[in-house]
């Protein structure tokens, strides 16, 4: 172990690391919020809500059905991106020719809804999930410690980013989509189920968010306002890079949480508004965002 | 007036118009002098501070198109420095309420600068993401009295005259303020200024190209909302003795767009109503705890799918006249 700029390399790249997992999560959230705006144009923000349901969802089937953390990154995911399409259907679809704001408005409550629930339930302190078995411990670089597990979720996180930047940018499905976000009308022309895809681009969406909310589990603690606080920061992201490219939101959200991990060693009481900080000099530098389209 | 064939309120001669807001106005300002009489002064000064922030939240969403999702943060703030103000330096209640109206203003610019640079959703993000920074700021400066707040605050002597300690009179003070307010606000929207905010709600490029700069007229119209929200703050402060953080959390700016969402977006008396009924439920179910959320929730819902228009804006809708 030695020192970088008189702090412990251990500190640095401890907390290099988790600034890392938290950029995960804001990207794979922000990658979930630009693909459904490109089709729904809404802003969901009922995410955070729903990433927390996902880390529920993993901690419920542990505890009543005995089901473990690898089975319910495959579970939960889908069983809350089928919740995401109910919610589609019975509210989202009749939204279509309203101003954005109603879409805004209506996941706003729905967000409630699910946070009172689940606080109603399990009040509002954190239930423990425990690291699966496979990932516990964790390996000595010389310079850190490096858990198992963090290095899972952010190699994951990588991964399963780049797959959906891959179907979005590169396949048949995706020029459909792509196709379909440009102009709709002119997709539909051409004999493909538009609303259906509408469906399942939210469907998907929520899934990416219930999988960062499994991922997240075992790392902080499973509570109803992990949620919410979450969605704020990704918001801010959003507003950094912009919504118009799929890559852009990638690389914005984990670009930012390695600054806030930084500023974390560094300046300590900034850390937590370090992210809204860069959003005010980015609007005020490039109003568009990083990587947005001019409007 | 602005020609909007979509809004058939806007094609109501003037005089009608005018008889419809007089006559409402005489309805309200007569419940709420006889109120007292029935109901708790301090739930009603909370009803009539409420009524006030989402006025000032409406001027933005109901007339220039502008969805703001981080209004608690002036609410909030406003109400921090007024009582920061009434306890720490043993300030008159009238200056305390303005250091916290002022205070709300030059935040207002601040974050309006920042937010108006991005139009519709983002506009909506940017404001909540503000809000949310500045709630931080609120959990960890000396000021605020952090998780515990500002508490005990004196209402003080009105002008050294006043006893604002009794509640009637206190009563009649936020009063006389709302109604003031209620009434520049009413006066803001029938301005001139007011129709080219109309115009730039119902498109934004033609009134640019009517030759409006209209990024100051939004920053105006957003600093005057601000402004307003702080007033309220203010009276809060006092009328509860208490500034916490409550007033500065984002539940707190989504609780604003439910009381102008029920009462009606774009109606002058909407805000009112809402904010009566919001504050209501949540004295009335608040032995419920965390449902209280997902009552909440639901009311968003469902007026976003059958009831847009709003209580008022029924109302106005049957009667045929502009409330």
């Amino acid at each position: 172990m030695f020192e970088i700029f008189g702090v412990p390399s251990q500190a640095l790249f401890g907390q290099l690391l988790l600034g890392l997992i938290n950029g995960s999560f804001y990207a794979l959230l922000s990658l979930g919020l630009a693909v459904i705006f490109g089709m729904l144009n809404i802003i969901n923000f009922a995410h955070g809500a729903l990433y927390m349901m996902g880390a529920f969802a993993a901690y419920l089937l542990l505890q009543y059905l005995g089901i473990g953390y690898w089975w319910a990154l495959i579970i939960a995911p889908i069983v809350i991106g089928a919740l995401g399409v109910l919610i589609e259907r019975l509210f989202l679809q009749h939204l279509r020719n309203l101003d954005h704001l109603y879409g805004l408005i209506l996941t706003f409550g729905l967000a409630l809804i699910i946070e009172g629930l689940f606080r109603n339930t399990y009040g509002s302190s954190g239930q423990p999930y425990s690291v699966p078995e496979s990932l516990q411990g964790g390996r000595n670089l010389g310079f850190m410690f490096l858990p198992n597990y963090r290095a899972w979720v952010v190699a994951f996180s990588i991964v399963v980013c780049f797959a959906t930047w891959y179907g979005i940018e590169r396949t048949r499905l995706g020029s459909y989509l792509r196709a379909a976000t440009e102009n709709p009308t002119m997709v539909r022309a051409f004999g493909i189920n538009v609303p259906r895809m509408i469906t399942l681009t939210y469907g998907f969406g929520v899934g990416l968010a219930a999988l960062a909310g499994v991922m997240a589990a075992p790392i902080y603690n499973v509570s109803p306002q992990m949620g919410s606080d979450l969605i704020i920061v990704v918001f801010a992201v959003v507003v950094i890079g912009g919504m118009g490219s799929i890559m852009g939101a990638i690389i914005t959200g984990f670009v930012l949480g390695i600054v806030e991990g930084l500023t974390k060693v560094f300046f300590p009481e900034a850390s937590n508004t370090v992210i809204f900080a860069i959003m005010i000099v980015v609007l005020l530098v490039r109003p568009a965002g990083l990587f947005g389209r001019h409007a | 007036m602005t020609e909007n064939l979509a809004d058939p309120q806007a094609m109501l001669p003037r005089r009608e118009t005018a008889w419809g807001f007089a006559a409402a106005f005489i309805v309200m300002v007569a419940f709420f002098a006889l109120a007292p009489f029935m109901l708790y002064p301090v739930f009603l000064m909370e009803v009539l501070c409420f009524a006030l922030f989402a006025c000032a939240f409406n001027l933005l969403i109901g007339y220039v198109g502008l969805v703001s999702f981080g209004h608690a943060l002036y609410f909030g703030w406003a109400s921090y420095f007024a009582a920061y103000a009434a306890k720490s330096w043993g300030w008159r209640p009238e200056f305390a309420v303005l250091l916290g109206t002022g205070a709300a203003a030059v935040l207002g610019a601040i974050a309006g600068l920042v937010a108006i640079r991005r139009q519709g959703i983002y506009f909506a993000m940017i404001t909540l993401a503000l809000a949310q920074m500045m709630y931080l700021v609120a959990l960890r400066v000396k000021m605020t009295g952090g998780e515990d707040g500002i508490q005990a605050v004196p209402r003080g002597h009105l002008f050294g005259m006043f006893n604002l300690g009794n509640d009637r009179t206190m009563y009649v003070f936020i009063l006389v303020v709302v109604v003031a307010a209620f009434l520049l606000i009413y006066r803001i929207i029938n301005s001139p200024f007011g129709e080219v905010l109309k115009a730039i709600r119902e498109n934004e490029q033609r009134t640019i190209s009517l030759g409006y700069k209209t990024d100051r007229y939004k920053l105006l119209a957003f600093v005057l909302s601000a402004t307003l929200a702080g007033l309220a703050g203010s009276l809060k402060a006092l009328v509860f003795q208490l500034a916490s953080l409550t007033d500065v959390h984002w539940n707190m700016s989504g609780e604003v767009v439910l009381m102008t969402l029920v009462g009606g977006l774009g109606t002058v008396f909407g805000p009112v109503a809402g904010a009566f009924i919001v504050v209501a439920m949540e004295n009335y179910f608040s032995a419920f705890g965390q449902w209280v959320l997902v009552i909440q929730g639901a009311i968003f819902v469902f007026c976003v799918l059958l009831f847009r228009r709003g209580i008022v804006g029924e109302l106005a809708n049957v009667l045929h006249i502009k409330l």
